[in-house]
């Protein structure tokens, strides 16, 4: 039996007329990652807002750590930590003072060795003596991460914790969260990257203007979307006419001069693919075989790209 | 866990002291245009007495608005960039959060006032207070720092990005050169005349010229007291309830 560290039911949220959050429903198992996955303007920063009593919700019910957000907000905010959209690092402060503010601030005893203890865990201690303003963007993320986790906090909220990142930062941020699991924490992450709910998620709920369009494992995600395919693209609409002539269960896009043709991506498929354009002297511009990605689910299910999709 | 509000104000004061621009703005800005007034132009005008001891007091006032801007743009800052989110979460007490901005910048009014203080007896300065009117004083200027800063944070918290902060703050910078701060209001055309007499910054520097010179009118500090009252209260209440709404 496991409990929930997140439940949310029917949360709507408007700000004047404009429905921001337009029903969502969720539940996220303690000691698990949840990602929402949403382009931007979503939603997604709201959904963060109101799970962390920031904002309050127009209707619907909200319960973190057990506790009722609009209720209970006190209890909720001592069980939880948010790392906000922008890193939230105040630049005019050394790392090391950052830090020791949150332990001020927080209930925790004051000891010199919980900011060293993160400092060293998140590889500023060289850093700690210089101001944020100086430091890039991927330590002051990390930064940002350390402070919210001064306080212990059994739920962590990471609103898009790695946009702005250079890949290599990003794997970085990537190893940490994945150590805070390990400690046990509740991860809600929100991220418009679509490999990085791969990666970390156990759960990704995908939220389109205001609505969960899909809930699943990303396997589940993923098998809601064809296989594996091959696709070509040709110079001419002749061209694309014969070779959807002579490769069955192929699908046609005429203004992409595309076309998608189902296959395991092995080489001895593609192969026999490869010979019988060669037998109708068919040349194509473009070759690629694809493997699903998160990518492929959400043009998918949001429909903002449905040329490929739509004609399966 | 210590007391979040001492926390706060300590945070605060760090930043005036490793911001030179605020510290520039704040304390030196008020100087340099007290030397261009007085020790510049000052024989230029005739208001009937030494020009020092006529323009002292509006460079107080002066001192105290100059100072807001980087308030203003300190406290937008910690919103847009999600601080006061990251305190809001923590449960730090609102009042903490926007106090410390308050008395660091009514700090930061009382080294600047002390400069000019100091800068006008170089130039002359020849007031005839009694110590119990230097005290009144210093109390107005507090007051004042108080009522404009409160309205600076609520404007702070109000606007949009740390520039368009900065920005809203110049009314209150441009204020005092419409009263009776440099001249004397009847002096002036029509018009700007009857807003420089009935504007809040008027009876405060009149009141603050009473008292410097040993001769404070009761309609002047009341109407001064009234003013920096009414400025803190709205200030306050603007502050407090934009600070619950915005996340």
């Amino acid at each position: 039996m496991t409990t929930s560290a997140i439940a949310v039911t029917g949360l709507r949220k408007a700000f004047g007329d404009k429905t921001v959050l337009d029903g969502i429903d969720l539940d996220v198992p303690a000691g698990t990652v949840f990602s929402l996955l949403g382009p931007n303007g979503a939603g997604k920063t709201t959904t963060v807002n109101v799970l962390t009593t920031l904002t309050k919700a127009d209707s619907g019910t909200v319960r973190v750590a057990g506790h009722d957000v609009a209720t209970e907000a006190k209890a909720v905010r001592s069980a939880i930590g948010v790392t906000g959209q922008f890193a939230a690092v105040d630049e005019l402060l050394t790392g090391r003072e950052n830090l020791q503010l949150m332990v001020d601030l927080s209930p925790v005893t004051d000891d010199k060795r919980i900011v060293d203890n993160l400092l060293q865990r998140f590889d500023l201690a060289e850093a700690a003596d210089k101001a944020a303003a100086t430091y890039s963007g991927g330590m002051r993320r990390k930064l940002d991460l350390a402070m919210t986790l001064v306080g212990d906090p059994k739920i962590i909220f990471l609103d898009e914790p790695t946009t702005g990142l250079d890949p290599r930062s990003r794997r970085t941020m990537w190893t940490i969260i994945r150590e805070l699991l390990a400690d046990g924490v509740t991860i809600f992450l929100t991220t418009q990257y679509l490999d990085e709910a791969d990666q970390l998620a156990d759960q990704i709920a995908v939220l389109d203007k205001g609505r969960l369009v899909a809930q699943g494992t990303p396997e589940e995600l993923k098998r809601q979307i064809p296989g594996t395919h091959v696709r070509f693209r040709f110079g001419s609409v002749e061209d694309l006419d014969t070779a959807a002539r002579i490769l069955p269960d192929s699908t046609r896009d005429d203004d992409a001069l595309t076309l998608r043709v189902p296959s395991d991506g092995g080489t001895q498929s593609v192969r026999t693919l490869l010979d019988r354009l060669a037998e109708y002297s068919l040349d194509a511009d473009e070759f690629s075989v694809n493997t699903p990605d998160l990518d492929d689910v959400f043009l998918a299910l949001t429909g903002h790209d449905t040329a490929e999709v739509v004609a399966k | 866990m210590k007391n979040p509000s001492i926390v706060m104000l300590r945070r605060n004061l760090k930043h005036i002291a490793r911001n030179p621009t605020s510290v520039f703005n704040a304390v030196l800005m008020p100087v340099v245009v007290m030397l261009m007034f007085v020790y510049m132009l000052g024989d230029a005008f005739s208001v009937g007495v030494p020009y020092v001891d006529y323009a002292t007091p509006g460079m107080l006032l002066l001192a105290v608005c100059y100072g807001l801007g980087a308030v203003a743009t300190a406290v937008n800052s910690d919103m847009t960039k999600g601080i006061i989110n990251r305190f809001k979460v923590m449960d730090v007490p609102r009042g903490a959060v926007l106090t410390g901005h308050v008395i660091a910048s009514v700090m930061t009014n009382l080294i600047a006032i002390a400069a000019i203080i100091g800068v006008a007896f170089a130039l002359g300065f020849n007031p005839s207070a009694s110590f119990a009117q230097w005290l009144a004083v210093i109390g107005l200027v507090v007051l004042l720092g108080l009522a404009t800063g409160w309205l600076t944070v609520a404007l702070g918290l109000f606007a949009k990005t740390p520039e368009t902060a900065g920005l809203a703050s110049v009314p209150l910078v441009m204020l005092p050169f419409f009263s009776s701060a440099i001249v004397p209001a009847d002096k002036m055309g029509p018009g700007v005349k009857q807003f420089a007499q009935y504007q809040p910054f008027t009876p405060i520097i009149e009141s603050l010229r009473g008292l410097l010179n040993g001769s404070p009118q009761t309609g002047d500090l009341i109407a001064a007291f009234a003013w920096c009252l009414g400025i803190a209260v709205v200030g306050y209440l603007w502050a407090t309830s934009t600070f619950k709404k915005r996340a």
